[in-house]
């Protein structure tokens, strides 16, 4: 009997939404499980096998300099590296710090800012170890996760569309709430994977899963300029 | 023949056509637009609702008659029905390596209140799909029990160019049966057949046989939505137009605007491009394919070994633009494009192609000059 992979996952400066989105999968859990063994998830078990890991998920952002060491330790046990979620893609919200003084925040948010260590910048896993695949969203769309984890367990390529959340909406026969009511949208900007669930209950998207595949070739005014038309 | 059928006989015909065993589809109003779905009777026809058009704007607004198709056309198209955004083409299982077709169960739909442009858009879709060497099973199966109730145009939006297209407004063929809408005296509806199956529901209505003022007046209907839009498109150089205009610094200027979003080309009733996608169970045990819609605007629909042929917007955008109106026509033997106007609607950034043609157009006569 062959044994089974081993499954860990690993939390950075988050909120742990990513992660909870695995044990969100509820129906799927028990063939996740079935699938994988969940060596290290310290949010479902406190159980902890040793590793090396076949597949490690990261979520969170590099924010402090007890992170920036441990992300090489994570790497050095895992054979493959999959970044999840805005934070460890890109940073999050957290990294809004970067286009202020770090003393300032500092000080204007903890009563006794002595006893923060942090770094100035909040940055993704990607600009600290090689990751193997990014998974963008805030949070994570489950079925995603469950596709990302069965390709890599096939030896396949996973099914993560890079192109915008329109596709998704035309898919689904959402009538564009850009065009059709005018409200503002960042769907044509924003990477698919979400099902276009915000246009489906009739708002705008807010783009939480980060830009689509060369997203810096879009032109904001072009996109501005119909909010509101 | 033709006949005259009462307005409030309308829902006779979708009773006539559920009685046939037809699944109805047609225009109702959601979620803010006129969508196509399922009719349960003429109430849910959007009566009294038109929709006003511009590049990247669609609203409805309310008709001071009481039209049940005084409207252009919506986001939606019939491809919707024939080429559904997603189809399991099969499935296959480790358990003695078995691979099974789909199997689908196909059910007889009538189309209600197709336009003319629409029906030109089936037809081109018809060849792309039906003809030539590699018929596709499933737009097949879906097609063969299509009932196609065409309605005539009588209310062209802004964007409308179907009479430059020689698409519309008026239906001249591909239908089972056609319907004008009449205003003038009586709410009514002129009723001309186009098949057999046409002649069989025509048969099961309660119509009276036309006088010539209901033909001259389904005409001047026609003739009034063929005049709203005349001049347009200039359609007739556009094939060597574009095509002796490939490295033309206006497709750079368009870039600059487009999003590559892929919305024109969702909307549109003849896009066709579709992916492949191979998934498999957690378990390794199952394995299917789908056939999913894709768009020629995403990065990695030109992906291939070795890189990508169509890695900028420009290139995308020219790409799309030039097969639609011109590339198309050497491929199969028409345009690509019907003029119903769908792709400057539903383009966020209000690119309009009419005007992207006639600036290639004018830079043209300026390098030729």
């Amino acid at each position: 009997m062959t044994r089974k992979p081993t499954l860990a996952v690993w939390k950075f400066s988050s909120c742990d939404g990513c992660q909870l989105s695995l044990l969100d999968c509820e129906d799927e859990l028990l063939a996740v499980a079935g699938a994988v063994e969940i060596a290290y998830f310290l949010e479902a078990s406190s159980a902890v096998a040793r590793g090396p890991y076949d597949l490690s998920l990261v979520e969170g952002s590099i924010t402090t300099p007890h992170d920036a060491e441990r992300i090489h330790q994570v790497r050095r046990v895992s054979k493959t590296l999959v970044s999840i979620g805005a934070c460890a893609t890109t940073g999050g919200i957290q990294a809004l710090r970067s286009a202020h003084r770090l003393g300032d925040l500092v000080s204007a948010v903890y009563a006794r800012p002595e006893y923060i260590s942090t770094l100035r910048t909040s940055t993704a896993i990607a600009d600290h170890v090689p990751v193997d695949f990014e998974l963008q969203g805030c949070p994570i769309a489950k079925a995603q996760l469950l596709e990302v984890v069965g390709a890599l367990l096939a030896g396949r390529r996973a099914n993560v569309p890079t192109y915008s959340v329109c596709v998704e909406c035309k898919r689904a026969g959402v009538p564009c709430v850009l065009v059709s009511r005018g409200l503002p949208c960042l769907g044509p900007a924003t990477q698919a994977g979400c099902g276009a669930l915000c246009p489906s209950y009739g708002r705008g998207c807010f783009g939480c899963f980060g830009p689509k595949e060369q997203a810096s070739d879009v032109e904001a005014p072009s996109l501005a300029s119909a909010f509101g038309r | 023949m033709a006949e005259v059928l009462a307005a409030a006989d309308l829902g006779v015909l979708l009773g006539a056509l559920r009685a046939r065993g037809y699944r109805v589809v047609g225009p109702r109003v959601a979620a803010g637009v006129i969508q196509y779905a399922e009719l349960d009777d003429a109430g849910d026809l959007p009566h009294g609702w038109t929709d006003e058009q511009a590049p990247g704007r669609y609203r409805l607004a309310r008709r001071d008659d009481d039209a049940y198709f005084g409207y252009a056309v919506g986001p939606h198209s019939w491809k919707r029905e024939l080429l559904p955004p997603r189809v399991r083409l099969w499935q296959a299982s480790r358990d003695g390596l078995a691979v099974e077709e789909e199997e689908t169960d196909y059910q007889p739909t009538a189309f209600v209140g197709v336009r003319p442009c629409e029906l030109a858009a089936i037809a081109i879709q018809d060849r792309v799909f039906l003809d030539g060497r590699f018929a596709d099973r499933d737009y097949a199966a879906r097609r063969a029990d299509v009932f196609l109730v065409a309605v005539e145009c009588g209310s062209p939006s802004s964007l409308c160019f179907c009479s430059s297209l020689g698409t519309g407004p008026g239906a001249t063929d591909g239908f089972d049966l056609a319907l004008t809408e009449l205003h003038a005296g009586e709410h009514r509806f002129l009723v001309r057949s186009g098949s057999s199956a046409g002649n069989a529901v025509l048969a099961d209505l309660p119509t009276r046989p036309a006088a010539r003022a209901d033909l001259e007046t389904a005409e001047q209907v026609v003739e009034a939505a063929a005049r709203a839009q005349a001049g347009r498109f200039a359609a007739e150089d556009v094939h060597d137009l574009l095509l002796r205009n490939l490295e033309s610094p206006h497709w750079d200027a368009v870039a600059e605007r487009c999003l590559s979003c892929g919305n024109c080309t969702l909307v549109c009733p003849t896009c066709f491009c579709t992916h492949v996608e191979d998934t498999s169970s957690l378990d390794g045990e199952t394995a299917a394919r789908d056939r999913v819609w894709d768009t020629c605007f995403s990065l990695r629909y030109a992906e291939m070994h070795g890189g990508n042929t169509r890695p900028t917007t420009r290139a995308r955008y020219r790409q799309w633009l030039t097969h639609k109106l011109a590339t198309w026509e050497d491929q199969f033997g028409t345009s690509g494009c019907v003029g119903c106007g769908r792709c400057i609607a539903w383009c966020p950034a209000a690119i309009d192609i009419r005007a992207e043609v006639a600036a290639i157009r004018q830079e043209d006569a300026h390098a030729h000059a």
